[in-house]
């Protein structure tokens, strides 16, 4: 048998059921729910009158307002295309030097090209382009591939040893594996290429070997890196700098000297425009500039 | 454990471990080239553990009959010790998870330590191996009370809470492995999807046989809900793992939806996990526990009502709001949009239903840690779901989608709401299942309190900031037309509240451990205290009801 009692706190009374000790009051529903009920559902079919709801067979209310997010999207992309067509345009017309001495228009670079970095370019070079290993710096004086705008805007085109059809090619030869050249003039090379970059490393009593290591590099080395070793503009670094691609140390010379080095760099024609790449190349000569 | 099975039910649970470990041999050999392989030792491996368990008490004296006058509660008990050996576990990973998006190289170089394989071990192991068990627990003990009726048998409980672990183990296992379906909490692969089928169904035709038997006229509130729960998940479950196994030897399948179909019945099923796992199971939890222990009735019937059918009703419109500017089409979203919005009343009404349900009682709310972990459950379920209607609002979801905004709305749900309401419901009855007065000790149940507290406001705030400071970023362009920050920008901007979040995360990990100790330390507790049945109604009523 249901007994109702009254909740003496309260002062309603209960449905009179029980379970396990527990009881439910009968307290009519607080009209706040009714009305935000109402309230909500108003909102909702007013929304619906007003956009795209409800599906009819094959197709949908349109709604009023005859909103659509897709053409939506399309059209804002339009509209920002051609806000920024005015700088693009001239980004992808004008000479390197001209646009360099264009102040405003430099700035737009920077602004753009920071992001444009960030986002496709910091994972491997690093977020100030300081590079890292297996990563040339972007910051220093010394370039691969040659430091120009129109350098660097190919550089970005092509790639390194990429996909691209006309891309760049950096090989260096693995001149141990290939038995190229024997132990001794591998270490005596190391010696050599070592003393070019640290100054102490060329005294003591390690000088036979440099020598012979400077006869080994003129013979072998040269070709590629330059008679001073300070590259040539084509791929290979320059070894007189204290920038290491791969490490300065014996041990990490010793592995580029035995297996050979083959560093890759994405293409990015085809993923990035036109303006964006000959952005790139602008915002790194001007980040050297900067660089002391 | 295996004193209280007769002898039938005995052989069942022997047969029934033999043929899963049988299953798992298949697999094992079937899958011999594949992960598939390693995930059949697990399941003999645990098929093995069932088989000597139940072995080893096999020869016991068979149950006296009288012991099927008392509800049956042992499921209960490794329920709520396997839930919070999962709490434990799988809040320690999320942890590590917190810690690794501030220093990814906690990986320690090995593959099943990456992100992406720890990742869903704590969301699985949170949300299926904590929540899952706690509601499995729960629900057995509360509609057994509920209906005054003992559940039909002793085998398919069992049955349900250990099978169920399999489907866990075999999920975490997997993801370790590099197996995974890639849908966000649907990640188990066919096989194990389909063991869980079978449990699950195991699992509802048992809670509707208790049903059938009950004594009461009426089915309790808490029923409706956990009976929402089991039934909604199964069907969840079936449609959006529906999928095409690469071969009987593979792990590897592919799902029968494709393309935004695909994300589409991902979501749905996705938000009505939410709905119906981690709302009407843990409200079902709710509706029991919470006046039981306020001493207070329900604060209005209607009201209950109102809120179950709505909740039921809207929340399966919403799962598209997860979808807002995709390919999905606009008038998904639109239904998706306004149904989150009006899903806000009912919610809020069974929030306010579960805190008016305590007047008169707030003293006690001051006074008794395990109330107030009730009382601030309630609290966050209105705080969450508030938070999930606005965020659904498309303009606001441009802004909060894919950024830590969502995540520190989750966890607003998850620690929040899931869990302090777990914690509440385990506090209120480990005394009574291991035959004690109290807890062991009540004042680590407040410093739980106040660790589990700290910890949620910590992590929810920092994602808060988070993801408001990543939305903004991801947004703002400069005067050339371009977004002003690189995605890396926005990543080191994280960082600090990244760190911070894994902190809040550790404060509510040490919270749960303490809480594990506890409950330990009162199972292990001297001298039970006997006849502690008395607190609940008698079994046999004296007196059939005459509705
Ligand atoms: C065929 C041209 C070629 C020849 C010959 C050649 N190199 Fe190279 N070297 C390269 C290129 C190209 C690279 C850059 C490889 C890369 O990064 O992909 C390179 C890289 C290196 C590096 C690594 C620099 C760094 O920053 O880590 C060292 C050291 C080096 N070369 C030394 C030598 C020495 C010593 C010889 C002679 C024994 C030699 N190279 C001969 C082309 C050459
Ligand atoms: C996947 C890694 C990767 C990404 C991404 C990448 N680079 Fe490179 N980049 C390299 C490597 C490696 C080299 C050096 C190749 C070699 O060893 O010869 C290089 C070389 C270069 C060079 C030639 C440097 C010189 O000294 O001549 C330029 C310029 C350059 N990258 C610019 C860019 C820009 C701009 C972007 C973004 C659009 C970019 N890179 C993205 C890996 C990358």
């Amino acid at each position: 048998m249901a007994v109702e009692e009254r909740d003496p706190h309260s002062g309603y009374l209960t449905t009179g059921h029980e379970w396990n000790g527990i009881k439910e009051l009968n307290t009519p529903v607080p009209r706040p729910v009714y009305v935000f009920l109402l309230l909500t559902a108003l909102f909702a079919v007013v929304y619906w009158v007003l956009m795209p709801a409800w599906p009819v067979g094959r197709t949908y209310t349109k709604g009023l307002l005859g909103v659509d997010q897709r053409t939506a999207v399309t059209s804002l992309l339009r509209d920002a295309a051609a806000d920024r067509a005015a700088w693009t345009k001239r980004i992808e017309t004008a000479d390197f030097a001209e646009i360099q001495a264009d102040p405003a228009l430099m700035q737009t670079v920077r602004d753009t090209g920071r992001t444009l970095f960030g986002d496709n370019c910091a994972a491997c070079h690093g977020r100030e382009a300081q590079g890292g290993r297996g990563f040339p710096t972007l910051t220093s004086q010394s370039w691969l591939w040659g430091g120009d705008p129109a350098d660097i805007a190919e550089t970005i085109r092509v790639g390194i040893n990429s996909s691209h059809k006309d891309t760049r090619t950096s090989q260096m030869p693995a001149f141990g594996r290939d038995k190229l050249l024997d132990r001794q003039q591998i270490e005596a090379v190391i010696a050599y290429v070592r003393s070019l970059s640290q100054a102490t490393a060329s005294q003591g009593g390690t000088a036979p070997p440099i020598e012979a290591g400077r006869e080994v590099f003129a013979g072998n080395c040269a070709p590629c890196h330059g008679e001073d070793a300070k590259g040539i503009g084509a791929g290979a670094p320059d070894l007189t700098d204290s920038f290491w691609l791969y490490g300065g140390d014996a041990d990490s010379l010793y592995r580029t000297l035995m297996h050979g080095r083959q560093g890759h760099m994405p293409t990015w024609e085809g993923r990035l425009t036109l303006a964006d790449r000959r952005i790139l190349a602008l915002y790194l000569t001007d980040m050297r500039r900067s660089t002391p | 454990m295996i004193s209280q099975l007769s002898p039938g039910e005995r052989r069942g649970a022997l047969v029934l471990s033999c043929l899963v470990g049988c299953a798992g041999l298949a697999m094992a050999i079937l899958g011999r080239d594949d992960p598939l392989g390693g995930q059949g030792a697990v399941v003999m491996a645990f098929a093995l553990a069932c088989a000597g368990t139940v072995s080893h008490g096999y020869f016991t004296p068979a149950p006296s009959p009288a012991s099927r006058a008392a509800y049956y509660d042992d499921p209960t008990r490794a329920g709520i010790v396997l839930a919070m050996i999962w709490a434990v576990v799988a809040m320690a990973v999320g942890d590590w998870v917190a810690w690794l998006l501030v220093a990814p190289d906690l990986t320690f170089d090995a593959g099943w330590s990456s992100f992406g394989r720890l990742r869903p071990v704590h969301t699985s192991g949170v949300i299926f191996g904590f929540g899952g068990n706690a509601l499995i627990a729960t629900s057995f003990y509360v509609v057994q009370r509920t209906s005054r009726a003992r559940l039909p048998d002793q085998l398919s409980p069992w049955f349900v809470l250990i099978g169920y672990n399999l489907f866990c183990v075999l999920a975490a296992t997997g993801y370790l492995m590099g197996i995974t379906q890639s849908k966000e909490y649907a990640e188990p692969e066919w096989y194990a999807d389909i063991w869980l089928v079978i449990v699950w169904v195991t699992y509802l035709l048992l809670y509707l046989r208790t049903l059938a038997r009950r004594k009461e006229p009426h089915i309790y509130v808490s029923n409706w809900y956990f009976l929402a729960f089991i039934l909604v998940v199964a069907v969840l479950h079936i449609v959006n793992n529906l999928a095409v196994p690469v071969s009987w030897g593979h792990a590897k399948s592919y799902s029968a939806f494709s393309g935004v179909q695909d994300a589409m019945t991902e979501w749905w099923y996705g938000h009505n996990a939410v709905a119906f796992f981690l709302t009407s199971g843990f409200l079902g939890m709710l509706y029991y526990f919470m006046p039981k222990r306020a001493g207070r009735p329900v604060f209005s019937y209607r009201l209950s009502i109102i809120s179950f059918w709505g909740i039921t009703f809207m929340y399966m419109w919403a799962g598209s709001h997860h979808l807002h500017y995709t390919a999905l089409p606009q008038w998904v979203q639109t239904l998706g949009m306004t149904f989150s919005l009006m899903l806000l009343v009912p919610s809020w009404a069974s929030a306010t239903n579960a805190l008016l349900t305590l007047n008169g009682a707030w003293h006690k709310v001051r006074d008794d840690a395990t109330l107030r972990f009730m009382m601030t459950a309630a609290v966050f379920y209105g705080l969450t779901t508030f938070e999930g209607s606005f965020m659904a609002i498309r303009p606001v979801n441009s802004l909060s989608h894919y950024t830590d905004w969502t995540i520190g709305h989750v966890h607003a749900g998850a620690l929040g709401w899931v869990a302090l309401i777990t914690f509440g419901a385990f506090y209120s009855i480990v005394p009574q299942l291991w035959g004690r007065r109290a807890m062991h000790s009540a004042r680590l149940v407040e410093v739980h309190y106040w660790l589990a507290i700290a910890g949620t406001v910590v992590y929810v705030i920092s994602m808060w900031n988070s993801g408001i400071v990543q939305g903004l970023m991801w947004r703002t362009y400069n005067d050339s037309g371009t977004l002003a920050y690189s995605f890396v920008d926005s990543l080191v901007a994280m960082h600090p509240y990244y760190t911070l979040r894994a902190i809040g995360g550790f404060m509510f990990l040490a919270g749960t451990a303490v809480g594990a100790w506890n409950i330990w330390k009162t199972m292990q507790a001297e001298a039970p205290v006997a006849a502690l049945d008395l607190v609940d109604a008698p079994i046999h009523p004296d007196l059939q009801p005459a509705e």
